[in-house]
């Protein structure tokens, strides 16, 4: 690991002064669960590391009447944990508890958990995050298993490691983000994650110099639910997963989002599928049939084929969890 | 006089009991010192810097960047290596010893390799790969047993290559102290351990002094000091400082000894009753670029009428193989199990009994047959089970398999010193290593016995290479060789005790014995002494008693034995939408002759089903069939079973008459054996179709599934 230097400012501006305008110049740290395990594989070799440690800002989650707004530096387990969050948003909760390791949902934050790199093999091992050598990707002709079904004809092959982006997404939630001079803007999550092109971009819309500030999800009553086939009980990936949410009212759906995630470069929403649902019973009928659906235009690689069994069958079971969960309600 | 048998049944106060390791309460307090917690002043970390081709010549090493960087003390090369080639990623080509961790392999980046980079053959599973050179094996009369066999089935069945994967990597702290070189490594063979060494760094093996006291797992990984031996040795010696190296994760995955892998093609003849007429395999695969030789099929139904084998191997560029856990055995047995339990499905004939029916052509018939019922009721197999395919309504399908093993497990060659002295105090010396399964307590459970004392009454002393020299562990080989030397330096200590002590209670010395703390006549218990009150009575002199396991001899007096059976039972439930693979629950039968501590040996198997549960849902290594570079060489997806992915364990060990006369037999191998078979026949019963690979992971599954028409 190359030296670095180490700073912990205790507001955001401060630590927006102290990022540059270069990726890999300088680095955000927040729980360092992936940022520390990337240095040593030399995926980055920033010169600065910039902790968000000490920004209370950043920290905590905060209940009003139309929404749900978490700080980037709150905890997984802190939001699993929390009480409005468990009955509104049980998409969310799957997704951390899926995890399934109390130290890394203790030491990762919510903003670490969306901006966290991809695991990629030939990225982890020095072939850079297009995991190309002379031009070529090596993933088609490579072990392919773990990558991507959706969204690989460019460059990239690898698959979004965030369980947290696609139900974001499905919830329709907003990214808040700080800029240079305190700039604001704000991203639904639908457009936060995005496909580089080239080495010299990443994962998400944010700049170098950019800090993912809070996440907030408004309280539409939506029903929703996250599938998410995993082999392991213990701190794993999964192979693939499914975030739905929906309006269900008089056992009719409408407003449906349906987001894969661990199937393509970023979260992969499939709304023809989603479409597929409006004005229905969530069946099981429709909803395999929506899985079916969520499928179409998969371009599997040699080695990921099944996984297009596991997005179809976790999307059918994200629909009937959620739609079950309206019933109990 | 005290007779080097093991005491009868109702004499043992200790062997047999369940009791917990000596050394528990230092592990669980995390003060144990491992290999890696051997810190001296001025230490140096030694970081090894490996080939990143699969295959190349090596044209030179350039080391002077890594040499220069502030920190970094000295570099060593493999000069060997210099125009010759290397064969596989991860092989050692140089090393640097610096100050701190992060100098070392901040400097292992700085080191420059001119190689030419030549051909390299990395996957292992097209046979068209394989050598020309084959094996063949025919028995009995083949094509005409197998042309009249009912019903044959064909199928093909696959083991990859995984790692020992120890938790605590291979390495060493070393340090010199005038001529004498102090050595602390991860070791299955403390009193071997300076074998090579010695010539390799230049120091006579009587000033190498080897010390293990604890170490985090080798199963049949550990047995040599290893190149990272030398070089550590070599390190400290030039630089007169300590030493500490020990393997990265990705090294320890990639070149610290694997499994070999293990395809098959396999026919199976059988009759509609039932009965096993003939098997026909082809098999290969790869143990790196060295030796390689196909698994034991058929395994345990050894007498099937007829059979053809053929055998092949090929050569790739990838970490070589070392022994792991039962060499061959659960890759056999995989094989067998699978091809013979498959041919059960085809008759539609239930698999409990078909193994029944079958009993005869293995060498254990009637212990199976016992074990088959116990494990059955342990499972509860009349409820549970069905023919192939479960058909209730639903994505989750529930299954049960069976696998059937065996193995030696003959004590090996160990000696044993063990001193009594006036003060009462009994030290016991001996040059082996406890892996963690229990030795030390084993050790001392035998000598604690034979001396009518408690176990703390014993000093137990092993783990150093000053001790009578004791053989390496693997095999199943220590418990049945340190029981043994342990329990003839007992005996010989205390009739030379007995021999002091006899004449001045006035009873002749074959009267006499060691109970309760006491030694006492056997004829009037009104006659003893209090072991420490008989101590005093040596007087100035100290006894010493010697004791020597010599394998046909202890085998003769009873103390140990070999060959042993064992049946394990899985329980599984499939997702068939998702191909993911739940253990429910697996149950194991196992004898081993004489136990010592049935809390060890029960953990022994408790160790082996989570292991084996461990290859058979998860393990594997992964290659980039152009880099050759292992994709998986972590602990992130080279997946091991977490404890809530294993199920529920049940264990019966078999013990009592008709298993404790053979005296002890080794234990480490046989419960690994069966999972894989067990769990891959349960998951073929639950699903209704063979998943041909291991490990079964939801994409092999799905494929599996996928092909039967299932999904
Ligand atoms: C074996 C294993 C299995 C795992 N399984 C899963 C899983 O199933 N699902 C899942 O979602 N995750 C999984 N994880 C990943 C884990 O959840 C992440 O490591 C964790 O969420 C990262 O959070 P962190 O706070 O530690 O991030 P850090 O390591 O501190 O940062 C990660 C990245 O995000 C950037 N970053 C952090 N915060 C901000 C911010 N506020 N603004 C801008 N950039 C920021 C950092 O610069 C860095 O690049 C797994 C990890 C392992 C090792």
């Amino acid at each position: 690991m190359k030296p670095y230097e180490y700073a912990r400012p205790n507001d955001l501006d401060e630590a927006l002064a102290l990022l540059s305008d270069t990726w890999g110049e300088t680095e955000i740290l927040a729980g360092g669960t992936d940022l520390i395990t990337c240095m040593k594989q030399h995926v980055t070799e920033p010169s600065r590391l910039v902790s968000l440690r000490d920004i209370e800002a950043l920290r905590g989650i905060t209940v009003d009447d139309e929404s749900v707004s978490i700080g980037a530096m709150t905890t997984l387990a802190d939001v699993a944990a929390h009480a409005e969050v468990r009955t509104l948003y049980p998409a969310i909760v799957t997704a951390i508890e899926g995890i399934g390791a109390a130290q890394m949902v203790n030491a990762g934050t919510v903003g670490g958990d969306c901006c966290q790199r991809p695991r990629c093999w030939y990225f982890r091992t020095e072939n850079g995050l297009l995991a190309q050598a002379n031009g070529e990707s090596l993933v088609p002709d490579g072990d392919n298993r773990y990558h991507a079904i959706f969204g690989n004809e460019a460059a990239a092959h690898f698959v979004s490691p965030s369980s947290l982006g696609p139900a974001l997404i499905a919830l329709g939630a907003e990214m808040f983000i700080t800029g240079p001079g305190g700039a604001t803007r704000t991203v639904p999550a639908g457009d936060f994650f995005k496909r580089p092109e080239s080495e010299a971009e990443r994962e998400t819309v944010l700049a170098p110099n950019e800090i993912l500030v809070a996440i907030r999800i408004l309280k539409l009553g939506l029903k929703n639910a996250t599938y998410e086939v995993r082999h392991r009980a213990g701190l794993d990936w999964p192979y693939a997963t499914a975030s739905v949410a929906f309006a269900y009212d008089d056992e009719k759906v409408s407003a449906a989002r349906v987001v894969l995630g661990h199937v393509a470069p970023t979260p992969w929403s499939v709304p023809d599928a989603a479409a597929k649902l409006e004005g229905s019973a969530v069946t099981e009928k429709h909803a395999a049939a929506c899985g079916e659906a969520a499928i179409g235009g998969a371009t599997p690689l040699s080695k990921n084929g099944y996984k297009l069994q596991l997005a179809r069958t976790a999307v059918k079971r994200a629909l009937l969890a959620a739609a079950g969960s309206t019933k109990e309600a | 006089m005290a007779k080097p048998q093991w005491p009868s049944a109702e004499k043992r106060r200790l062997i047999g009991k369940r009791i917990a390791r000596l050394d528990g309460p230092i592990k669980s307090a995390g003060v144990a010192k491992y290999a890696y917690d051997q810190n001296f002043e001025g230490l140096l970390y030694a970081k090894i810097f490996y080939s990143p081709y699969p295959a190349a010549t090596i044209n030179a090493v350039n080391m002077d960047a890594a040499k220069a960087l502030p920190g970094v003390e000295t570099v060593w090369v493999d000069e060997s290596l210099i125009g010759n080639e290397v064969r596989y990623v991860g092989q050692v080509v140089a090393a640097v010893a610096a100050v701190s961790e992060e100098i070392a392999n901040e400097a292992l980046r700085l080191i420059t390799l001119d190689a030419t980079p030549l051909e390299a053959q990395i996957d292992d599973a097209d046979p068209s790969k394989a050598e020309e050179r084959k094996s063949e094996r025919e028995e009995g009369d083949f094509e005409a047993t197998m042309a009249a066999a009912e019903v044959k089935t064909t199928g093909h069945y696959s083991i990859p290559v995984i790692t020992h994967c120890c938790l605590e990597s291979h390495g060493q702290t070393a340090k010199m102290e005038g001529d004498d070189l102090y050595i602390w490594p991860s070791t299955q063979a403390v009193s071997l351990y300076a074998n090579g060494l010695d010539e390799a760094v230049g120091i006579p093996q009587a000033n190498i002094h080897v010390d293990c006291q604890v170490m985090g797992g080798g199963f049949g990984s550990k047995f040599s000091h290893d190149k990272w031996g030398v070089i550590g040795s070599l390190l400290a010696k030039e630089t007169g400082k300590p030493v500490k190296l020990m393997l990265e994760r990705d090294q320890e995955l990639m070149v610290a000894g694997n499994r070999p892998s293990a395809h098959g093609e396999i026919t199976v003849g059988v009759n509609r009753s039932g009965k096993l007429q003939a098997m026909e395999a082809t098999l290969w695969g790869t143990g790196g670029p060295g030796g390689y030789r196909p698994p034991p099929v058929p395994y345990v139904f050894t007498k099937i009428p007829a059979t053809r084998m053929t055998g092949m191997r090929i050569k790739t560029n990838r970490g070589g193989q070392r022994a792991w856990r039962g060499p061959g055995h659960p890759q056999g047995c995989f094989l067998t199990m699978a091809a013979v339990e498959d041919a059960a499905a085809a008759i539609g004939m239930d698999a409990l009994e078909f193994f029944k029916t079958n009993l005869e052509l293995t060498e254990r018939a009637e212990l199976y047959a016992k074990q088959l019922d116990i494990a059955a009721d342990m499972i509860g197999y009349k409820t549970k089970a069905h023919l192939r395919g479960d058909k209730t309504d639903g994505p989750l399908k529930r299954g049960i398999g069976i696998g059937i093993h065996t193995w030696g497990g003959l004590g090996h060659p160990s000696n044993c010193d063990i001193s009594v002295h006036p003060d009462g105090s009994v030290v016991l010396k001996m040059g082996t290593q406890d892996l963690g399964v229990g030795t030390r307590t084993v050790v001392g459970i035998v000598a604690a016995e034979t001396f009518g004392l408690p176990l703390e009454a014993i000093d137990v002393n092993i783990g150093s290479n000053a001790y009578p020299s004791s053989n390496a562990s693997g095999g199943s080989t220590t418990v049945g060789g340190i029981s043994a030397a342990t329990r003839l330096a007992s005996t010989d200590a205390l009739n030379k005790l007995i021999d002091v002590v006899a004449p001045r209670l006035d009873v002749d010395i074959d009267d006499l014995e060691a109970v309760d703390g006491k030694l006492q006549s056997i004829s009037d218990p009104t006659k003893s002494i209090p072991w420490k009150d008989a101590c005093k009575l040596l007087g100035a002199k100290s006894v010493l008693g010697r004791g020597e396991n010599i394998r046909g001899e202890s085998q003769e007096l009873g103390l140990i034995d070999q060959g042993v059976g064992g049946v394990q039972m899985a329980d599984v439930t499939v997702d068939v939408e998702t191909g993911v693979v739940t253990l429910n629950e697996m149950a194991a039968v196992q004898d081993c002759g004489l136990i010592i501590d049935l809390k060890t040996a029960e953990s022994q198997v408790y160790g082996g089903l989570i292991m084996g549960i461990t290859y058979a849902l998860y393990e594997e290594c992964i290659y980039d069939n152009r880099s050759g570079r292992m994709l998986n060489a972590d602990m992130e997806f080279y997946r091991l079973a977490g404890l809530k992915d294993v199920g529920q364990l049940k264990v019966h060990m078999m013990t009592g008459p008709g298993f404790d006369e053979r005296g002890v037999i080794g234990l480490g191998e046989p419960p690994v054996i069966s999972p894989g078979a067990a769990i891959s026949n349960a998951v073929a019963n639950a699903c209704g179709v063979r998943v041909p690979e291991l490990p079964l992971t939801p994409d092999k599954v799905v494929a599996a599934l996928q092909a039967g028409g299932i999904v």
